[in-house]
């Protein structure tokens, strides 16, 4: 419940920042189907869990140093919406000028996705393809159908 | 779910416009906000919405696990078939630009159909998980 919330505050947070298509997919991927995806998971599992003594004791150290460490990394960004910061040197004011000519498209975050960069696309595209082929593997949604009823739940 | 009336009022109403929605941002996706991706999940949560209201059975007559086990792979397809038209038609892998003669439409016949390959896959996908997880109870 608490990551539904926190999703769709991130979602008003990316349309604050003028990051919509961010927001979309964090909206329905962060404050939809994972939060459905989670409660499914607590509905399958069992509600008691075995509780463990001391693990604390290793967790805590590793935890506060990783983001002590990313909070550091932060540290020497550039300030929100400067523009001199790297990312607006690069390759962007390229984009920015030739991307509605060469591919006639206003949206240039649709252009630079499919067309500039369609090898990553594919890629992240082969990524979801993998992981939807991994959870019918190991949940068995492929093999439902021909196994034999008696069979059923005698792997749990 | 059977009992709880509001739900099943309202998400009546509300589905229709949310797959419509996630049309209008497949399609318009190269104009507006939106691409391939976030219709795919739009879509695939407006089916989740009704299996979720319905039961899974209903939401499965209406889109057949193996359907949609063939739309998973079909959109990947998709996107690695305008690549390879690319190079049949003379140009390199996923290069638009010679799909049509002239380069701006090839580009933008080529990004339509990509993003449509994404955006199968991705609700595909989404509709897979949620019916593997939602399966495994019964």
């Amino acid at each position: 419940m608490l990551a539904g919330i926190y999703s769709l505050l991130t979602a008003g947070l990316f349309v604050v920042l003028d990051a919509v298509d961010v927001a979309f997919t964090e909206a329905a991927v962060g404050g939809g189907i994972s939060t459905v995806l989670l409660l499914g998971t607590l509905a399958l599992t069992g509600d008691t869990a075995k509780p463990k003594q001391g693990r604390w004791r290793l967790a805590l150290p590793v935890v506060l140093i990783t983001g002590g460490a990313l909070i550091y990394g932060t540290l020497d960004m550039p300030r929100y919406g400067d523009p001199e910061a790297p990312i607006h040197k690069h390759v962007v004011p390229r984009y920015i000028e030739e991307s509605p000519k060469e591919t006639g498209l206003p949206n240039i975050v649709t252009s630079i996705l499919a067309s500039y960069r369609g090898y990553d696309t594919m890629g992240e595209v082969t990524v979801i393809f993998t992981a939807g082929i991994g959870v019918m593997v190991l949940l068995g949604a492929a093999t439902r159908r021909r196994r034999k009823p008696d069979d059923e739940g005698g792997d749990t | 779910m059977k009992h709880h009336l509001i739900p099943r009022v309202v998400s009546k109403l509300v589905i229709p416009p949310i797959l419509l929605f996630a049309l209008y941002v497949q399609f318009h996706g190269d104009f507006g906000p939106g691409g391939g991706f976030q219709a795919g999940v739009i879509f695939g949560a407006g089916f989740i919405l009704y299996a979720l209201l319905y039961g899974v059975e209903n939401a499965q007559r209406v889109a057949p696990p193996a359907v949609i086990r063939v739309l998973v792979a079909l959109g990947l397809l998709l996107f690695a078939v305008v690549g390879v038209f690319g190079v049949l038609l003379g140009g390199n892998y996923l290069d638009y630009n010679v799909l049509a003669h002239d380069p701006v439409h090839g580009q933008h016949y080529g990004i339509i159909l990509v993003e449509l390959g994404v955006g199968i896959t991705v609700a595909a996908v989404m509709m897979t998980v949620f019916f593997a997880f939602a399966g495994r109870g019964r």
